[in-house]
């Protein structure tokens, strides 16, 4: 069974990404290596890129599941662009063992 | 001289009262239980006396540099070595805003390189390895500030035998060398800069500084806690242990033992390894000749002599072995209970898979002994903050024990007499006059 | 050489009278002072600790933590629609009156009334007692006089306040000039929030600092922009549009956000992908003409600005119509709780949601690097290696909050003085 909508079938490997919080797709990224992180960066972001308009017409007033795993999926992306785009490393440079933690979020 | 004792005494009969100002009585252990009492510790003596920070192998060449966080003075410092070779230090912190200035991934982190500049994290000043402010960010938004003016706060620094001290007080008392006194100096002219491979170790204990320490001023615990230096054959917990000469100058002091001349004894006396790879807990056995002279080691002179243990005020003990190699550890008091532990040992390079091999045996038979004092002496420190008792008594063999911990106390009260009154004093939180 | 404009006096700085003179930062490394901050600052101000939205009908409550002002607090809507806050603790033996499983925790949700979980009193919407345990057993008990203690409350565009100041001037004066200028702002569109609660190794104060000035953007912040931004953004340095100060209140309104930017490249992929980032989605809603009070530089150029409503209330108005809101909640001299909350009109699809996620990631992946370094610059100060510090004219801001925080606590003190050589021999 299909995670996400069909012209997404390229994200299908990377459906473990597509996880509820931000502090569990957080935890993910600082526990994924740099290649694990590029691969996924490089399977999504053409379809952020392509898929805008299908974005678009996606309402989140009862919003299907495969289309919430895809949204999910998408905010991961979004986290682990900063590793891929800007830090080249999982985690934030000179952030030490600081920690900023969700403790309100919108659902979806 | 007392029938069966080893080696000879002072004429007093016991080297402690050789040093009638120690005495006799038991000693009080709350110096190394008291929070207040490290507290002190921290303005009396870490802001006061020369610390020994690294060595010159630590800064290689030109735009080397380490930093070193010393909790238990409350900073950080920064030691460089600049364009024309001279060993600086300053204070980690940057002239703008207070930031810390030299880290890499984490602030609570020492780090170390090489560098032309250091440059703030936060915005962008910059700093020569000499400390002189060289740029700051959008300087023209200031106001009559001069970079001359804004250079790194610097550290009193300076190299004896190439360790790398410093001191933290606005005005060291003394200079290095007057602080280490006649006895330690002497050692000025013993090869260190010969070894040079190095074996590093850290560790965090869970013990007071001192009591730490003490277990290394004194072998009197060698033979029940540390029986397994001895083979198979020749162990025996009821082997007694005399040091063959002790000797104090101001706060420093040293012991030197003889006998352990291992690359001597019988094959059956100890370990397969250590018989196979000549090595041991003293050293590889075939020991690289020295050229230098050497001065200043087995100051009483004794026979078959072994290692000579210095222990340098406040936190710094140097070990010299008769197979010519050294080693120094260093205690940093993280709070009144817990302290960082560093050992370095140093040799002359291997020049071959075998000796190579004896030098890792040495570093790592160090390395086991010392995590049986390691464990031991937290329990010491759970019994002491029990204050089941308040006194303990000391015998000749731990003079040593008794002298540190004497000076220790002369230095705190030193201190508090000269702040002039008995609570702490000094006091950094002190919120200054308000200004505008 | 500005590239903009500078007030006649030649410095922002001098413009407000303030000494051009390095600082010292003793009032953030000592536990003394901060004591004196709890009764000069924290009792006597008024104090934001939520929003309306945060109550949505009677019964509605959260509580909220103050070490600063020593005590817990319940704000509550009553039946009449009315917000009211109390002392979070029971008149009986001061317990604490509502919490879940972690009396330190804070909570929030529903109830008509509040029961003391030690021995079973009652409390209303109001704060009244209303019930208490076999009330035979006690000894002319006046239930009357025994409601929970009330603290003065008010509400300023939806945000709530409270003080412990028993004779505070109206919120909407202490807002002042600068609040004023705000008024109007459709505050209440922007109901979709997400809030960041982090702990701070270092004094409030100086964690305030680093998100008053925008000097530090292009430095520590460089690997956000492409490098190519990034190496030009550090050759011009940075310059704020203005600056105003009001009272306790300052402000800074900065350039920045160009939506969509001039040159695509400029721009990190995911932001091109998703056309948001930093400032928020390159375009956002519609809502209407802002207040006199944002942008007042009336820039093309404008991006954002940055309120501190003092002592511990940043409000940021963003170009793309939304905002968010910082708190910085002292518990200790050297720690601190920073809340974050962003704020925006609810999106209206998958995309505007992913829009605000970038927003929103991007702000806590700066405020790491930010939060990280604060802990060490706190223990550099507490060396004392360095007392005295410069700041720069872009740096004005933190010139008069840590003049403001001085002067509330001289008051306090010679207030107090005067109060013990009053009652001296009386």
């Amino acid at each position: 069974m299909a995670a996400f909508p069909a012209q997404f079938a390229a994200l299908e490997p990377y459906a473990d990404w597509a996880l509820p919080s931000e502090a569990d797709r957080y935890a993910k990224r600082l526990a994924s290596s740099m290649d694990e992180l590029q691969s996924f960066y490089d399977a999504a972001l053409p379809l952020l890129e392509s898929q805008a308009d299908y974005l678009k017409g996606v309402s989140l007033d009862g919003i299907s599941e495969a289309d919430l795993n895809l949204l999910r999926c998408l905010q991961a992306l979004v986290t682990v662009s900063f590793p891929v785009e800007a830090w080249h490393q999982p985690y934030v440079p000179d952030s030490g063992a600081a920690s900023i933690d969700v403790t309100v979020e919108p659902r979806p | 001289m007392s029938p069966g004792d080893l080696y000879p005494r002072p004429a007093e009969g016991t080297w402690t009262e050789h040093y009638p100002e120690l005495g006799t009585s038991e000693v009080s252990f709350q110096d190394s239980i008291s929070p207040e009492f490290y507290r002190r510790e921290q303005d009396a003596i870490f802001r006061q006396a020369w610390l020994n920070v690294g060595r010159v192998d630590d800064l290689p060449k030109r735009g080397s540099f380490f930093t070193k966080d010393i909790v238990a003075a409350r900073t950080s410092v920064i030691v460089t070595r600049d364009g024309d070779g001279v060993v600086h230090a300053f204070h980690n912190v940057c002239r703008h805003r207070g930031n810390k200035l030299v880290w890499d991934e984490s602030p609570t982190q020492e780090t170390s390189g090489f560098a032309r500049q250091f440059v703030c994290k936060y915005h962008g000043w910059r700093y020569g390895l000499d400390g002189a402010c060289t740029y700051v960010h959008q300087e023209d938004e200031f106001f009559d500030v001069e970079k001359a003016t804004l250079g790194l706060a610097e550290v009193a620094c300076e190299v004896w035998a190439g360790f790398i001290f410093v001191c933290l007080g606005k005005e060291p008392r003394q200079t290095l060398r007057e602080f280490l006194g006649p006895m330690v100096g002497a050692l000025e002219g013993y090869p260190f800069e010969a070894m040079t491979e190095r074996y590093s170790f850290r560790a965090e204990n869970n013990s007071n500084w001192k009591v730490f320490i003490d277990a290394f001023q004194e072998y009197y615990h060698v033979p029940p806690l540390h029986t397994y230096q001895l083979g198979p054959n020749n162990r025996d917990p009821n082997l007694t242990f005399e040091g063959a000469h002790y000797q104090l100058d101001g706060p420093h002091r040293v012991v030197s033992t003889t006998g352990v001349q291992k690359h001597k004894w019988p094959p059956e006396t100890m370990y397969p390894s250590e018989v196979l790879l000549r090595s041991g807990n003293m050293g590889p056995w075939d020991a690289h000749e020295l050229a230098a002279e050497i001065s200043g080691v087995n100051p009483g002179g004794v026979d078959r002599w072994g290692i000579d243990n210095f222990q340098i005020f406040p936190n710094l003990e140097i070990l010299i072995y008769e197979r010519n190699w050294y080693l120094s550890y260093r205690f940093w008091p993280t709070s009144h209970n817990t302290h960082v532990f560093e050992a370095d040992l140093w040799f002359t390079p291997a020049k071959t898979a075998r000796e190579r091999l004896a030098r890792e045996y040495a570093a790592i038979t160090v390395k086991e002994y010392a995590l049986q004092d390691c464990g031991t002496l937290d329990g010491t420190q759970l019994g002491l903050e029990s204050e089941a008792f308040d006194s303990y008594p000391l015998n000749d063999q731990e003079i040593l024990v008794r002298h540190f911990h004497k000076s220790v106390g002369d230095w705190v009260d030193a201190h508090r007499r000269a702040l002039g009154d008995e609570t702490l004093g000094f006091d950094p939180m002190a919120p200054p006059p308000v200004t505008g | 050489m500005a590239h903009f404009g500078k007030p006649a006096e030649g410095s922002w700085t001098e413009h407000f009278g303030l000494s051009t003179e390095p600082i010292s930062y003793g009032d953030s490394i000592s536990p003394e002072f901060y004591a004196l901050e709890q009764e000069a600052i924290f009792k006597k101000t008024w104090l934001n600790v939520g929003r309306v939205e945060q109550l949505p009908k009677a019964g509605s409550f959260f509580t909220k933590e103050l070490d600063a002002a020593k005590t817990s607090l319940l704000i509550v809507k009553n039946r009449d629609g009315v917000i009211k806050a109390f002392h979070n603790m029971c008149r009986h033996r001061g317990n604490k009156l509502a919490w879940q499983d972690f009396p330190n925790e804070e909570i929030a949700g529903f109830s008509r009334q509040f029961t003391c979980k030690y021995h079973g009193w009652r409390y209303d919407l109001d704060g009244k007692l209303v019930f208490v345990q076999q009330e035979k057993e006690f000894f002319d008990l006046d239930k009357e006089k025994l409601g929970l203690a009330p603290i003065s409350v008010d509400v300023w565009e939806g945000f709530i306040f409270v003080t412990f100041n028993p004779d505070p001037q109206p919120l909407k004066d202490y807002m002042g000039k600068l609040g004023a200028g705000l008024e109007g702002y459709p505050f209440e569109l922007m109901t979709q929030k997400h809030t960041y609660r982090s702990e701070i190794g270092s004094n409030w104060k100086l964690f305030i600092d680093a998100f008053m000035e925008f000097y530090h953007a292009p430095v520590l912040h460089s690997q956000q922009a492409t490098d190519e931004e990034s190496r030009k953004l550090q050759e011009y340095g940075y310059e704020a549009l203005h600056y105003d100060i009001d009272g306790p209140h300052a402000m800074v309104s900065s350039w920045g956000g160009m939506s969509p930017p001039k040159d695509l490249g400029m721009v990190k992929p995911i932001e091109r992908a998703l056309r948001s980032g930093l400032f928020g989605p390159w375009e956002g809603p519609e809502i209407g003409e802002l207040p006199e009070g944002v942008n007042p530089a009336k820039s093309k150029t404008w991006g954002i600005d940055s309120f501190l409503f003092f002592p511990n209330f940043m409000l940021l108005i963003w170009k793309p119509n939304w905002y968010l809101t910082y708190h910085y909640w002292p518990t200790s001299y050297n720690t601190h709780i920073f809340e974050t909350s962003l704020y925006f009109a609810p999106p209206k699809n998958a995309l505007e949601r992913l829009q605000q996620e970038l927003a929103v990631v991007t702000f806590k992946e700066y405020g790491l690097q930010d939060a990280n370094t604060l802990e060490a610059t706190q223990t550099m100060l507490q060396s004392g290696a360095v007392t005295e510090f410069p700041l720069c004219d872009q740096e004005v801001m933190l010139r008069h909050m840590h003049t403001v925080a001085r002067d509330y606590v001289e008051k306090h003190k010679s207030d107090s003085g005067a109060v013990l050589a009053g009652t001296k021999g009386a």
